[in-house]
Parts: C-alpha cells; sequence; structure tokens
C-alpha cells in the first residue's frame, strides 16, 4: 500500500449550542497522511485550532474501533462517509485525494437535537430501548443455558440484528429521519430468540409508540438506512417489524 | 493492618457460607437506601441493573451520551466459564488453578475460587437475556479456546463478545430505568467523592453539556470505572477512559492495589506513525487458528509470502511446544519483543511480527472437501473454501484490520505487535469488593482483585459479570444492613460543599493557567515515559528516571498546559486535563510500584530478575504480596502488603513449555 500526504479543506459545521442557528465555517489542513483515520486527521485540526487561540470542533468519538457508536459525522452527505459497512473512526484518509474539500455536519434529525457543532443527543435511542428493548429477567432466575437449544439459523439471524450499534446513521440517512431500522434490529433480535417470546406483542407495541412520540419519521421503504448501516443490518428486519406488529394487533385481546 | 476479610472453611464452602450468614435488608429498607454506580460497562451496568431489581434506589452515571457505549463494549474474543459442555476435563477448580496460574501466583485465591464458581451462572443469565451466543448445529453454545488453557471454556459471539454481553446488562439496566428504580446520568463525570464520618456518602459530578456541578447523596458508592491503560497514551482503551473516579477515591484513602501490573496484549495493529490516536487489538482467539512467526534471517527484506516455511521461526510454537500459540498473554507478548529487539522484527518499522492463517485457510478447505468426500480438488479450491470457513469465524476481525491498514490479511499475513491492553492493578478491595474506604466498593477493572500479575483471555468479561451480577447484591447488604439507621443525607451538608469547592478550586486552576501547551502534547509525554521505562520491560534505572521525569512534567502541566473554551459550556479539552492531570499523578505511583517490587512476575518483567532461558523470575519468599499504596501528600505514599497465603495451590515456576 502506497502511502501519501495531502492538503485538505475542510467546511464544518459549527454550532455553539442547541438554540445557535450555526453555519459552516472553512479549515485548511496540511500533510494530512494517507494512514490517519478520519478523527484523527480532525485531531490534527482541533490541535491547530488550540495553537491558534481557537475554539476546537466538538465531535463525539470513544472506542475508535467501529463498535461502541459514538462517532457520527456527516460526510460529504454521507453518514459515516462514503465506505461501505463503515463507522467514522473507521474511515481512513486514504479514501481522499490531495485538495479536495470535505463537507463534515453532523446528523440531522429533530429528535437528535445538535449539542454542539457536530455532537447530537440521541438519548431518544435510550428512551426507546426503555420502552421494551429488552426481555424481563432478574438476575439469578436463570435456568441452565443449554437447556433450551437454540436453532442455529435463528441464533445467527439474532445475533446479526443484534449487531446493531446504535449510533443512528439510519436516522441520519433517511429523508423522513425515521428510526424504523434501529427499533427493528431489536425486535428483531428478541423476536428471533425463544427467550424474547413472552413479551414479544407487548413489545413492539410499546416500542413503536416511544419511537412514534420520540418525533421520529416514517418509513417510506427507500433503504437508505441500509446502505448507511456500519453493521449491515438489513432492511428485512423491519418487514419483521411490521409483521410482528400486524401479529400483535391482530391477537390482542381488547 | 490490612484485612481482606476472607471468611474462614475450606476454600470452596467460603462464597456458599458468606451468602448463608451474611445480613439481609428487607425490601421495605431496600427502598430507603441510596447507591451510586459510577460507570456503565459490564459491571456497572449488570449492578446497577441486579441491585435496582433487589429494590434499592439506584442514580448510574456515565461519561459517554449513553450507558451503551462504555469500553467494555469492546471486548471481542469471549468470556470463560466452568461448564464443561465439551466433556473436556474443566471443572471450577481448573478455571480457578488457570486464573492463579496464569495471573503468576499473584491473586486471592479466595476472590479467584468465587469468580469460577458464579462463572457458569453468569452464562445462563446472559442467555436468558437474550445474548445470542454462538451455537452449534444442535443448538447447543459453541465453545473456543483462550491463551493459558488447554480446555475449550470460552464462550463466544463472533468477535463481538463484549458487545453482545454489554448490551445484554443495559438492557436489563434501561429496563431498571423505565421501571424507576434506577435514575440514569448520561454525560456526566464523576469528579470526588464525598466522605462524611469516615465513609462514602455520595459525590461531586460534573454535567459535561454544561459544565455545572452537581451533588449527589448515596448511602453507598460503587466505582465500575474500568481501568487506566491510557496512562500510556497508545492502548487499545477508548479514548475516554481514564482513571480519574479511581484516582479521586485514591486521594480520599482507598488504597491503590498493584498499580504496576498491566497487560500488554501480544497482537495489535502495530502503529504506523506520530498521529496515532489509538491502537486496535486483534482478538486472542485469532491465535486459535493464526500462526506467529517471523523470518530466521535477521533484516530480511523479502515480502513474507516470498519467504519459504523452511526460513521461517514460529518461535513460540518453538519455545513453548505444550502451549504454542496459546501461550499466556505476558509470554506471547515478551516473546516478540524479543525477536523484535533481536532484529528479526518484520514491516517498514520493524516493530512487528506475523500472524498468519496461511495454514489454517487450507486446513479448513481440506476438511470441507472431507465432507464431501471428493478427491483431486484443485489448491485454489481448497484455498477458496477454506477462507469461507475462516471468514465465518474471524471476518469481522479481518474486515477491521483491512479498513486500518489497507492490506488483505486473507492473503497477506497479519502484521502485529504488542500494545496496552489492560490493567490488573486497581483500588484495592476486600473479599466483599469493598475499598479502604467504608461503603466505597471498586468493581470489574477497576479494582486489583482477581487476575494477579497477568489476566488470562476471556476472563475480563467474566469478572466484571461476576461482580455485578452476582457478588454485589449479596456483599452490599452485609454492609447496607447496618445503613437503615442512617437517613439519607441533605447534600447541603457541609461535606458536600466544600468537597465541592475543592473540585470548583480545581478546575478553575486549571482553565487559569493559559499556558502554550495542549494537553494532548502531555498525555503524549507522560505515555512516552511509561511505555519506554514502565512498559514490556523495566528496570530499576529507567524507572528511577521516569519518576523524576514525571514530576517534572507534572510542574510543566501545572505550569503551561493550554485549555481552549470556557468552564460553564461543552469543553472536551477540559474534560481530558482533569484526566491527564490524573493521569501524570498515577504514573508516578506505578513507577514506584514497579521499582519497590525486586522480581518479575506476569506482565511485570523487570530485566534484572529473569531465569537463564528469559522467562520471569519471581520471588515468593519476599514478594509474595499485594501491595496496596496508601496516599499521603504529593510524590509520597506508604506501602502497605497484603500477605497471599495459598492454602489450595502450591506456586510453582509458571510452565508453558
Amino acid at each position: 500500500m502506497q502511502h501519501y500526504n495531502m492538503n485538505l479543506t475542510l467546511k464544518v459545521w459549527r454550532q455553539k449550542n442547541k438554540e445557535d442557528k450555526g453555519g459552516f465555517q472553512n479549515y485548511q489542513v496540511k500533510d494530512i497522511s494517507s494512514e490517519m483515520s478520519f478523527l484523527e486527521m480532525l485531531d490534527v485540526l482541533n490541535e491547530q485550532l488550540i495553537r491558534d487561540g481557537q475554539d476546537p470542533i466538538a465531535f463525539d468519538h470513544d472506542c475508535r474501533e467501529g463498535i461502541c457508536g459514538m462517532c457520527s459525522l456527516y460526510i460529504n452527505g454521507k453518514p459515516h462517509g462514503d465506505w461501505k459497512a463503515n463507522t467514522t473512526c473507521q474511515l481512513h484518509m486514504r479514501a481522499f485525494k490531495d485538495g479536495e474539500t470535505i463537507v463534515i455536519e453532523p446528523w440531522r434529525a429533530g429528535a437528535f437535537p445538535v449539542v454542539k457543532d457536530l455532537v447530537v443527543d440521541r438519548s431518544a435511542f435510550d428512551r426507546i430501548i426503555q420502552a421494551g428493548g429488552f426481555i424481563s429477567v432478574n438476575t439469578g432466575n436463570a435456568v441452565d443455558g443449554n437447556s433450551l437449544p437454540i436453532n442455529k439459523d435463528a441464533a445467527d439471524a439474532a445475533f446479526a440484528a443484534a449487531m446493531c450499534i446504535g449510533c443512528g446513521a439510519c436516522v441520519a440517512a433517511c429523508k423522513n429521519a425515521s428510526a424504523m431500522l434501529f427499533l427493528s434490529a431489536k425486535v428483531s433480535h428478541l423476536a428471533l430468540l425463544p427467550q424474547g417470546d413472552p413479551e414479544r406483542k407487548s413489545r413492539v407495541f410499546n416500542m413503536v409508540a416511544q419511537m412514534d412520540k420520540e418525533g421520529f419519521g416514517a418509513c417510506t421503504n427507500t433503504g437508505a438506512c441500509e446502505a448507511a448501516c456500519p453493521k449491515e443490518i438489513s432492511i428485512a428486519n423491519i418487514a419483521r417489524l411490521n409483521k410482528e406488529y400486524l401479529f400483535a394487533s391482530i391477537t390482542a385481546e381488547k | 493492618m490490612l484485612d481482606a476479610k476472607i471468611p474462614a472453611g475450606s476454600l470452596d464452602q467460603k462464597w456458599t457460607d458468606y451468602k448463608g450468614h451474611c445480613k439481609l435488608v428487607n425490601p421495605a429498607n431496600k427502598r430507603k437506601l441510596e447507591v451510586i454506580v459510577v460507570g456503565t460497562g459490564l459491571a456497572g451496568a449488570s449492578a446497577a441493573a441486579s441491585l435496582g431489581e433487589l429494590g434499592y434506589k439506584v442514580k448510574v452515571f456515565c461519561f459517554q451520551d449513553s450507558p451503551r457505549r462504555a469500553h467494555s463494549i469492546a471486548a471481542q474474543g469471549g468470556i470463560n466459564a466452568a461448564k464443561n459442555y465439551q466433556n473436556d476435563g474443566d471443572s471450577i477448580f481448573r478455571l480457578f488453578y488457570d486464573t492463579i496460574k496464569g495471573g503468576d501466583y499473584r491473586a486471592r485465591e479466595a476472590n479467584v475460587h468465587r469468580l469460577a464458581e458464579v462463572s457458569g451462572n453468569i452464562i445462563d443469565q446472559c442467555v436468558a437475556q437474550g445474548v445470542p451466543f454462538a451455537r452449534e448445529y444442535g443448538g447447543l453454545l459453541s465453545n473456543r479456546s483462550f491463551g493459558g488453557t488447554q480446555v475449550q471454556r470460552t464462550f463466544y459471539a463472533a468477535g463481538q463478545t463484549g458487545q453482545q454481553l454489554l448490551i445484554g446488562a443495559y438492557q436489563a439496566l434501561e429496563r431498571q430505568i423505565a421501571l424507576g428504580n434506577v435514575k440514569m446520568y448520561n454525560r456526566h463525570e464523576m469528579l470526588e467523592v464525598v466522605i462524611i464520618d469516615e465513609k462514602a456518602r455520595g459525590i461531586i459530578a460534573r454535567d459535561l453539556v454544561n459544565g455545572n456541578l452537581e451533588r449527589h447523596f448515596g448511602h453507598a458508592v460503587l466505582l465500575c470505572t474500568g481501568g487506566y491503560g491510557n496512562v500510556f497514551y497508545l492502548s487499545t482503551n477508548a479514548m475516554g477512559s481514564n482513571v480519574t473516579a479511581a484516582w479521586k477515591a485514591h486521594k480520599k484513602g482507598a488504597f491503590f492495589g498493584n498499580p504496576s501490573f498491566t497487560q500488554i496484549h501480544p497482537t495489535c495493529i502495530p502503529v504506523s506513525g506520530d498521529h496515532q490516536s489509538k491502537l486496535t487489538l486483534m482478538s486472542e482467539s485469532l491465535r486459535n487458528d493464526g500462526r506467529i512467526w517471523v523470518p530466521k534471517k535477521q533484516g530480511e527484506t523479502r515480502k513474507a509470502n516470498e519467504i519459504p516455511e523452511e526460513e521461517r521461526d514460529y518461535y513460540l510454537e518453538r519455545r513453548y511446544p505444550a502451549f504454542g500459540n496459546l501461550v499466556p498473554r505476558d509470554v506471547a507478548s515478551r516473546a516478540a519483543k524479543e525477536r523484535c529487539d533481536a532484529g528479526f522484527g518484520v514491516g517498514t518499522s520493524k516493530q512487528a511480527v506475523y500472524l498468519d492463517f496461511a495454514d489454517a485457510i487450507k486446513r479448513y478447505g481440506k476438511i470441507e472437501i472431507g465432507k464431501e468426500g471428493r478427491e483431486n480438488v484443485s489448491e485454489e479450491e481448497i484455498i477458496a473454501l477454506g477462507k469461507e470457513v475462516v471468514k465465518e469465524k474471524y471476518g469481522n476481525l479481518f474486515d477491521m484490520y483491512e479498513k486500518i491498514t489497507g492490506e488483505n490479511p486473507y492473503e497477506l499475513p497479519m502484521r502485529i505487535y504488542p500494545a496496552v491492553h489492560y490493567t490488573m492493578g486497581g483500588l484495592w478491595v476486600d473479599y466483599e469488593l469493598m475499598t479502604t474506604v467504608k461503603g466505597l466498593y471498586a468493581l470489574g477493572e477497576a479494582n486489583f482483585s482477581d487476575h494477579g500479575a497477568n489476566r488470562l483471555g476471556a476472563s475480563a468479561l467474566m469478572q466484571g459479570l461476576a461482580d455485578g451480577y452476582f457478588v454485589i447484591p449479596y456483599t452490599i447488604g452485609n454492609y447496607l444492613a447496618d445503613e437503615i439507621y442512617n437517613k439519607s443525607i441533605s447534600t447541603d451538608h457541609e461535606a458536600f460543599v466544600t468537597t465541592e469547592k475543592e473540585v470548583s478550586n480545581r478546575i478553575e486552576k486549571l482553565m487559569s493557567i493559559k499556558g502554550n501547551i495542549s494537553v494532548e502534547t502531555f498525555h503524549k509525554r507522560l505515555g512516552k515515559i511509561m511505555w519506554d521505562k514502565c512498559g514490556m520491560a523495566r528496570n530499576a534505572q529507567g524507572l528511577e528516571q521516569a519518576i523524576t521525569e514525571i514530576q517534572q512534567l507534572k510542574k510543566e502541566f501545572w505550569s503551561d498546559v493550554k485549555i481552549p473554551g470556557a468552564i460553564n459550556e461543552f469543553n472536551p479539552e477540559l474534560d481530558k486535563a482533569g484526566r491527564v492531570a490524573d493521569f501524570i499523578e498515577l504514573g508516578e505511583l506505578m513507577c514506584i510500584d514497579a521499582l519497590q517490587r525486586n522480581e518479575s512476575c506476569g506482565g511485570h518483567f523487570r530485566e534484572e530478575y529473569q531465569t537463564n532461558e528469559g522467562e520471569a523470575l519471581r520471588d515468593d519468599s519476599n514478594y509474595m504480596y499485594v501491595s496496596a499504596w496508601e496516599h499521603k501528600q504529593e510524590h509520597t505514599w506508604e506501602l502497605h502488603k497484603e500477605t497471599l497465603n495459598y492454602e489450595v495451590i502450591k506456586p510453582t515456576q509458571r510452565n508453558y513449555k
């Protein structure tokens, strides 16, 4: 792999706080190595800003290995940038060329208000989980782990849905700012396992109601969420969610 | 005198007896008792959820935007449990024995035995929560091997076991939040513990969004704040992982146990340049199938696939035939360093060794062909089929490697090098997980307790969940049973006022320095001192130098650090400054600890103390103790020793040959 250095223009969204209107600002960075990660490039810019007595750019990040879900960023019009199945922290600068201009924005959704610059508040996701994204089992009540064999295909499918990192890229990618992919991943994960069965109906009702209450939009099946998802959560989960919801509605005793 | 409060009786009955006799709190009283939990990783989330279920009033704090982000989420390989599902000779005793031996006989027998006893319950609990562990076609749970063991006892969910376990604990926590038993404080950082009448009675936390300080009361405080590997600047920890909560507790009277015991993980992606902000682990599970080698020729310039088999040195298989590539982490790391220092390293930096899957790919390919009963199959087809199998096992790790390095590990061997990963040291706790401050507990990686001088792979997840799900719910009752007579204390109490003032003074002092050097620069300088002189190999001279250099660095930091922005706003640089200031103080103590321990054990390798074959040379007659440091004043600590009495296991020279 050939390494190279590049000079870039960054067009970054700056917003002091939730109330501030915000706007783009341009910055130049020099001698960026193609081996750097995208966030390391922002680290370089921030060091430069601090040196010059300016306010560094706020962005969320933590594990920097693509699993905690804390990093976000809309990069050149795409959540987490242009690489497929990738988070911003794992995007590396070899994806860019010398002289390029990169536009960096926060997630944009009514349910994700901006905290500062590129940082948004995603606590709506936690509240959706609170509404039913769990199996009600207190510590100490469990039977032996192997007492209930689970079909491997079902276990694998549950795992594939459970890989969601809760980053919010699906919402950011959706023109309606819908949280259906996030929600459906959790509903699928738990509905595919026998342990999740007893609460299957109430879970899907309550989680959908909470999603609506948080102000996320409706799903119109454009598939933008699936394309942007760093963990390649399948849109088939949304179909399963709809099926679960329909089944729960038809069989509800009321 | 340090009293670990280890229950009497035979080792395998201690925990049972303890549970049968510890004090209980009745449900009506639990409602009146408030518990503060700091940190939401495996230990914190599991403790908070379990205590909420029991009926305590719980407040939980994390610095991230959601409790689901805690760094337990990044654990890849797996979690150990003595289930013996594989019928390969595993048992509670074996897991206990392997852990003590792996820790090079510097862990407490009673704690480790308890850990092994509850390990099976953890798997059961997680399965019940819907954790999608890997399964066999028959629907039963699958296992694999990890370093330092000869059985298959590791449960896993592809390379994302930590994520799945944490999401399980997080969901249990969110359920308690929904039920109103737990109150969650996101983007809050604990900056001080409040002590009243020699008992921990609350914390001062800072809201990281608006910078406001808050007072929170608790009848007990649980620190579940993880490890301090970021003292080295570069580590596999998350960027935000820090020692601040534990360090504040330490300065308020909690002893710090074995601070120099650091785990350097053998298989990480090597450093690529000065811009590097963190290092990424390649799971130990890869050593099930990957073979580690370097060229036999020093300064080799050929590419890996141009070097013929007979010119490769599979040095772990050569030195440790019984365990081969699956020796414990400290042994594998030192062996890699030894080869690179001797001039056999690979890659541009020459600070790397190969982790090669070519053999595994062929082996799996042949098995696939064998299943189909086919003959005369081309080499290409065997390799193609083998790659599919390897992809299913390790696909996400291979993808991660390729994204970072730009190289395809299915075609070329991975280049790997050891990196700081875990800290066995931490706040000293007794059998009940209580620190030397009454009512102040430390759980998970934040305590020192179970891994001695070296942790075995897949044991961190086990310990975090054991502490949170199955230990603290019992031991905290034994303390809180006597607290039912004490009403909640108002946060207007003088101790809250003065402690908050301490915190605000310190923040104002930091902001008033207005120097010229960024926080990041200081952190990098500290990291370099620590890695060079208190890293994989240490010696007395280097440690003495390091102590002087760190003291100097501290002076410079407090006179020349530059922090932009203001106090009452979202200001990550200010948050980081406070953490780095604490890391600097911790770094000094780590060097002092490493200097006093005139032996080598586990991850603590003093160059002066090694066998003729370069293995760690313990000194059991003089150093079979936990060093527990009491903070006295700046640069001054007093050493207390907890002698380790081995009643069941006879310590020997660790042998993986």
